[in-house]
């Protein structure tokens, strides 16, 4: 029972983009009986369509809309048009995304006061802290049924994460388990358990790992208080004298433009869309883009350190068996300046099936350096690092000079460069991954160059001055009183952890707050 | 290492099958076609000449040597550039020229007449950055790797989902620890 709520209608909450922040917030809001109208850009895929084949996926759930990239990353070279490797498609990268659910560190709230000033580096501050955080943590886990939460059994290890667990037990890393996952380890909340089919990054088929499509989603349209329109692409938001955003412009699923009233805005559309529609908001009175007064938006672009080791074995392993990530070696994500960065990281399992190995093994590479790797395919194990990369104001998502999309709206460009802090993190985490795979017998090892960014972070950071950064402690905008940013775009930093959980607890969090600004009348 | 035999005009395809059989020619080039007279199969050219396409052949497996991986896989994977160059003369262009270009390094015999990989290797480490190798290598990596047929080659299994994953199937199965 979807409730339909007119365009003229100005007394709903019109949020943008349907994934973690989007989707859990909208929920959250129809639950408190809030009308809220959610547009999102792609179409509408229930779990049943979802495929187990790695291109076919990618086809159906990527992002394909054309973007540019530019800077130092490899990523610039590899896949000049391809940034992000995220979702187009109602519950957004919750699709696609691998489960990790991990709390963030109570120093990585303060890192410009735990790591002090770094060079090149534009370190902030959050201005909220982790115990501002935690009860809202709880809520997400419980709701997400995080794993190793909640009385919630881990997973089983899979081949992968055998191999991954005997190397750290050789290192003598202490804190190594099958991860606190967002996948269902036996039936809860309507969902089943996992089947260890491996294909996360394709959606899972069987709804065991959570994905707003399947659980916030139809729980706010039950509440007949929630509308989601699919194949909406908005374009512009557009305010008032005063300054208050009204409305928002959007081309609907068959094209034509459509203007949607509001009384509140919230942008969810991952680190790259948000910033990009707030651009390209400008108006008279916003010459710079909406809620821009800083001149952060679009910058900070933050994409964690990543990297992923793979190594081959005399014998099988079958790696792509089971699930796809649970596997975690939490001793590395610590700060301690002494290895040469700040900030720490976390090794996680990972797998690939053989088309995407061969695309992403060496991007570029071949020749019998390349193929001898696959042809051990099968004696593979692999995993993927990930840390927290330090922001700098350089890296940005800005509106390109000429390109325009199909609407005339210009095409993000995604510059990106490490910076140094990045590059000594990494191989630090490529030696320390290569070293757990040798100490249990491999016979080569690979450390593999980051993929185009599934974490895309901080282009509308969060901060308590206005002027250091584009919302504040509640993603309300510190120039625009009822507009809010609800995606992972407001870390002012990245911390070592998957985003997801933080993007989560940060919704239902600011699900609160806007109830509460709401009945006050201040917004 | 694919050998090519070059077929004279007026000798049957039969003909030509029986004396590449005989020479020991693996790949044959007759009017149109590149036939393999080992596994039994034969690939139309419709806008590439038929001796550009027997060297594709050879420059996808030297770009992506495998073994244990048949021929018919690497012909699969080109075929699109022929299928490509029938709708869009500047790819028709880039594939005869790169290929030509190719053969003039070689020399005498052409790519093809060079009997070791690593000679042929070192020629296109010559040509790597240009639109020419980038345009087959690229089209390889999805050509030739996203083929059903060929994932058991690699033991990969593919779709699990119709057979209820893994979960009695092997995922955590490893023996060897």
């Amino acid at each position: 029972m979807p409730a339909p709520y007119g365009l003229n209608d100005d007394s709903v909450v019109v949020i943008i983009g349907s994934g973690a922040g989007g989707g859990t917030l909208g929920n959250e809001l129809a639950q408190k009986g809030i009308d809220v109208v959610i547009l999102e850009a792609g179409p509408r895929i229930e779990y049943d369509d979802f495929i187990n084949d790695e291109w076919d996926s990618f086809g159906q759930l990527a992002w394909l809309d054309n973007r540019t990239t530019g800077g130092g990353w490899r990523v610039h070279k590899d896949f000049p048009n391809l940034p992000a490797w995220i979702v187009k498609a109602v519950g957004g990268t919750t699709t696609h995304w691998a489960g990790a659910s991990l709390r963030f560190q109570e120093h990585e709230f303060k890192t410009l006061t735990n790591y002090g000033k770094v060079e090149g580096a534009n370190l902030l501050d959050w201005p909220l802290t982790l115990t501002d955080l935690e009860p809202y943590y709880a809520k997400a886990e419980d709701k997400m049924g995080v794993t190793r939460t909640n009385d919630i059994e881990g997973l089983p290890g899979n081949n992968n994460f055998k191999v991954f667990k005997a190397g750290a037990d050789k290192l003598g890393y202490k804190e190594c388990h099958t991860g606190r996952m967002a996948i269902n380890s036996a039936d809860r909340d309507g969902r089943m358990g996992c089947q260890q089919t491996g294909f996360c990054f394709q959606g899972c088929k069987w709804g065991a790992k959570w994905s707003t499509l399947y659980t916030e989603i139809p729980k706010g349209e039950a509440t007949g208080k929630l509308e989601v329109r699919p194949g909406s692409h908005v374009l512009k938001i557009e305010h008032d004298d005063s300054g208050k955003v009204t409305n928002v412009v959007y081309a609907d699923k068959d094209g034509k433009m459509q203007s949607q009233k509001a009384r509140i805005v919230c942008v969810a559309g991952n680190s790259i869309e948000s910033p990009r529609l707030l651009l390209n908001s400008a108006s008279a009175k916003f010459p710079d883009g909406l809620a821009n007064s800083s001149g952060q938006v679009g910058r900070n672009y933050m994409r964690h350190t990543t990297g992923s080791v793979y190594a081959i074995f005399d014998k099988p392993v079958h790696f792509w068996r089971g699930t796809t990530m649970a596997g975690i070696v939490r001793d590395e994500a610590r700060h301690d300046p002494s290895r040469g960065f700040v900030g720490g990281y976390e090794l996680e399992t990972l797998a690939l099936g053989l088309p995407f190995m061969a695309a992403f093994l060496d991007p570029g590479g071949w020749g019998r350096s390349f193929t001898t790797a696959l042809d051990h395919y099968d004696k593979m194990a692999g995993m993927w690092i990930v840390g927290e990369d330090m922001p700098q104001e350089q890296n940005a998502v800005k509106l390109h000079g000429e390109i325009k999309d199909k609407y005339g709206m210009p095409i993000p460009d995604v510059w990106f460069t490490d910076h140094p802090n990045d590059v000594a993190m990494r191989n630090h985490a490529y030696k320390q991954g290569m070293a757990m795979y040798d100490a249990v017998g491999a016979t080569r090892t690979f450390p593999t160059p980051p993929y185009p960014s599934t974490h895309n972070l901080g282009t509308n950071r969060m901060s308590e001055k206005a002027s250091d950064g584009v919302v504040n402690k509640w993603g309300q905008t510190h120039d625009i009183k009822n507009l809010f940013v609800s995606d992972g775009s407001q870390f002012t930093t990245g911390a070592a952890e998957n985003p997801t959980l933080t993007i989560v607890t940060l919704a239902i969090r600011q699900a609160d707050y806007i109830a509460e600004q709401m009945s006050a009348k201040s917004i | 290492m694919v050998t090519i035999y070059q077929g004279r005009a007026g000798l049957s395809r039969r003909e030509l099958l029986k004396r590449g059989s005989a020479a020991g020619a693996l790949l044959i080039i007759s009017g149109t076609a590149v036939l393999s007279t080992g596994e039994a199969w034969g690939l139309e050219s419709t806008a590439l000449k038929p001796e550009t396409v027997a060297t594709l052949i050879q420059l996808a497996r030297d770009i992506y040597p495998h073994d244990q991986v048949p021929d018919r896989f690497y012909a699969i994977a080109i075929k699109s550039h022929d299928e490509l160059a029938g709708k869009d003369p500047a790819h028709k262009e880039l594939i005869e020229n790169g290929i030509a270009d190719l053969d003039r390094k070689a020399g005498a015999g052409g790519y093809t007449g060079l009997g070791w990989e690593d000679q042929r290797v070192s020629i296109l480490r010559q040509i790597e950055d240009t639109p020419f190798f980038q345009a087959i290598r690229g089209g390889l990596v999805v050509g030739l790797y996203n083929q059903k047929e060929l994932w058991p080659i690699f033991g990969y299994e593919g779709e699990s989902y119709s057979k209820g994953g893994y979960i009695a199937r092997g995922f955590d199965d490893i023996e060897w620890l």
